[in-house]
């Protein structure tokens, strides 16, 4: 057990912590969350930062504690969040970084990191949510490319992605359902996509319904073989399950202390059992940090994605976050009604932790029929 | 960084689980607990091995490891149910002659709370007064120091480090104790039959089994970073969860155990009770989660 840095990675550290302090001040304020195309280009903004400044590698380069370094520093600093980046950059990138040709790599990779290109992700559907292999969008071979039609649902980012990683059903009879899909990179100006926004409970449209309707696609954007798409969609979870909530756990340790010293400031640190029960949230998000910690160098040694483990950190990370948003209710008291203060949003849209990137009843059949080896119910 | 364990700690922890299993298995357990005693030759066993004197330097006859073995040593040692004050004797080793060995027995006044107080040669703290309570744990003997005193202030171990040392070491007594409890309820959920299938088939008991090993990673995680870093709100924060993680499991691993599991036959109630005892010495969780607290 070594969580020692080695020099090398200080350095980095230092840094990065010496360029987020000459430029984070001075930075806009992220654009309203209404304000999609706003958002996008904000975001994009903050990533071209990045990559200018030779920081943007980290996502798929770098060994797994710089990477977490890379994290670290940039939550507690209050840099901006990866927002529209956050599935090219953590799990449609980690995929085609893990599973795609070098030339897929030369092709989608660089944008992602430059904040050119934005990804989003079309794997549920209206009949497919967690029962995902049950998707029925169809792509059919017609030469070198797929013809696609069907129906995506809960898309986030889709009116302003520019490439999809989609899943299809390729095989329609095979033996098992997890068996026919394949994994694709649909790009969102293809002829015959309509993007229809939803609005979420917080009142913005971050996710969106997208209808296909004879969609071609070449047969090069494919990642994995036709028909294997089930093994590489795994790899994707993971990602977003076992890596891509890792910067969010920081975020939460900053957003505990700015919690307790607004309760310092209004009073309501002198309530024993608020106190308590912030002490309670900040040992479990410091925990959630070294199981981070944990699944990382697991993974490093291994040299593969993080595996189900992945699951246990993600089941209590997003309790552990709904809980904190309804503890920072209580500090704010009737303030947080008031939808101008950044933490009530925050509380809103808290309510999809346990829902987004598979809900936590799924998570925790995985949990016993993965890790702990107990029978698959019927 | 890496936060997985050496090749050394892990031949350690397995070194540690085989001594236990053969010298303390469950039937040593079981006549443990209808003829509570403490097992003098198996403390000086333990003071053989090591157990004792794993953290005094090699120069004065210890093993010479550090916080990070200790804690898996110990959470070994609540895996097992291990009875006995391991903690102050532990701690006392290098200035209690015979502690380091295991011919010297050493207990400590801890939270208004004497374990083991007839049956040991030293007493550290105050002590006075003790009067036998009735112990709700077969296997830890109770008496309650009156009045205010004892709650971890003063004498030879409650001091800084030694007090943080001794949390942490509970902590991960605890952890051993949660990982117990996540085995025996998936191994029973596994055998089991209810309804033409194995109930770990249901679904309402397969979540209970999630959850408890979701419990036992979060506390081991904070109890093994602790041991590293030594820091004492990352300390405080490890005990708690353990605490919650040994307790919380205890009672999940005998709800998966249905009637079975409500037996005194049955042994997880024993360490139910255990985690019970030892949620309240050392760092309680009110005073814990206030530790952690002010470090916000
Ligand atoms: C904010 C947000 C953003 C999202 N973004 C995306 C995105 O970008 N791309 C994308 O593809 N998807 C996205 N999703 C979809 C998300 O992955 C699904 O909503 C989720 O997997 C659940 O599917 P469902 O909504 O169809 O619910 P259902 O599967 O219908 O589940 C409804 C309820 O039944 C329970 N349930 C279902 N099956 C079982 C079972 N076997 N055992 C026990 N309980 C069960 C669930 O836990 C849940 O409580 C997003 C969702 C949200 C909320």
């Amino acid at each position: 057990m070594d969580l020692s840095c080695t020099d090398e990675e200080e350095a980095y550290r230092a840094g990065l912590r010496e360029w987020l302090a000459a430029t984070l001040p001075g930075l806009p304020e992220r654009p309203d969350p209404l304000d999609w195309p706003g958002r996008r280009a904000y975001d994009c903004g903050w990533q071209r930062r990045l990559y200018d400044a030779g920081y943007a590698d980290v996502h798929w380069d770098a060994s797994p504690t710089q990477r977490l370094i890379f994290l670290e520093e940039t939550e507690l600093a209050g840099a901006p969040y990866v927002g529209a980046n956050f599935v090219g950059l953590l799990h449609a990138g980690p995929t085609v970084a893990a599973e795609g040709t070098p030339e897929q790599r030369a092709r989608w990779l660089p944008p992602v990191l430059r904040g050119d290109e934005v990804w989003c992700q079309g794997f549920s559907e209206p009949g497919a949510g967690s029962d995902l292999a049950s998707l029925r969008t169809r792509a059919v071979r017609d030469g070198d490319e797929y013809v696609i039609s069907g129906q995506k649902i809960w898309t986030s980012h889709a009116e302003v992605a520019d490439w999809c990683e989609l899943l299809v059903r390729t095989d329609p009879g095979a033996a098992s359902k997890h068996k026919g899909i394949t994994w694709l990179a649909m790009p969102m100006d293809a002829p015959g996509i309509t993007v229809r926004p939803l609005r979420t409970l917080a009142g913005s449209t971050e996710f969106a319904e997208v209808f296909l309707d004879e969609v071609r696609v070449p047969v090069g954007n494919r990642v994995g073989e036709e028909n294997d798409g089930w093994r590489v969609t795994m790899v994707t979870l993971s990602f977003e399950r076992g890596t891509a909530f890792v910067g969010e756990v920081v975020a939460c340790r900053r957003l505990l202390g700015e919690l307790a010293r607004t309760a310092r400031k209004n009073g309501t640190w002198d309530d024993p059992v608020l106190r308590r029960r912030l002490g309670r949230l900040s040992a479990e998000f410091r925990a959630l940090w070294r199981i981070v910690q944990a699944n990382v160098s697991e993974a490093q040694a291994t040299g593969g994605a993080p595996g189900a483990g992945g699951s246990v950190f993600k089941l209590h990370y997003s309790h552990a976050r709904q809980e904190l948003y309804e503890a920072a209710a209580a500090v704010l008291g009737p303030e947080a009604l008031d939808l101008g203060r950044d933490w009530t949003l925050d509380r809103l849209s808290s309510l999809s932790y346990t829902i987004a990137a598979g809900t936590s009843q799924i998570q925790r059949n995985i949990v016993a029929e993965r890790i702990l080896g107990l029978p698959k119910g019927r | 960084m890496d936060f997985r364990l050496t090749e050394d700690q892990r031949a350690l922890s397995r070194g540690v689980r085989d001594l236990l299993e053969g010298r303390f298995d469950r039937e040593a357990l079981r006549a443990a607990v209808d003829a509570p005693a403490l097992d003098r030759e198996l403390w000086r066993e333990l003071g053989d091995a090591g157990f004792f004197a794993l953290r005094l330097p090699e120069e004065d006859g210890g093993v010479g490891l550090g916080l990070p073995e200790a804690v898996l040593v110990f959470e070994e040692a609540g895996r097992a149910l291990l009875p006995g004050p391991l903690v102050a004797t532990h701690l006392a080793a290098g200035s209690v002659p015979g502690a380091a060995e295991g011919t010297v027995v050493v207990t400590e006044a801890d939270e208004g709370l004497v374990p083991w107080l007839d049956e040991a040669d030293v007493v550290i703290g105050d002590a006075g007064g003790a009067v036998p309570m009735r112990s709700v744990d077969p296997l830890t003997p109770l008496h309650r120091v009156p009045g205010e005193r004892g709650h971890g202030e003063g004498g030879l171990l409650a001091g800084g480090d030694g007090r943080l040392v001794a949390a942490l070491l509970l902590a991960a007594e605890q952890v051993g104790s949660a990982g117990w409890a996540t085995e025996a309820a998936v191994g029973y959920a596994r055998e089991r039959e209810q309804f033409g299938q194995p109930i770990g088939a249901f679904q309402a008991v397969k979540h209970l089994c999630a959850g408890m090993l979701v419990r036992t990673e979060l506390a081991r995680a904070a109890v093994r970073a602790a041991s590293v870093t030594a820091d004492p709100v990352e300390i405080a924060g490890a005990k708690l969860l353990a605490d919650t993680a040994a307790v919380g499991n205890a009672r999940d691993c005998l709800q998966v155990l249905g009637g079975m599991g409500f037996t005194w036959e049955a042994d997880v109630h024993l360490h139910l009770k255990r985690a019970w005892v030892r949620a309240e010495l050392r760092l309680p969780a009110a005073r814990a989660e206030e530790a952690v607290a002010a470090g916000l």
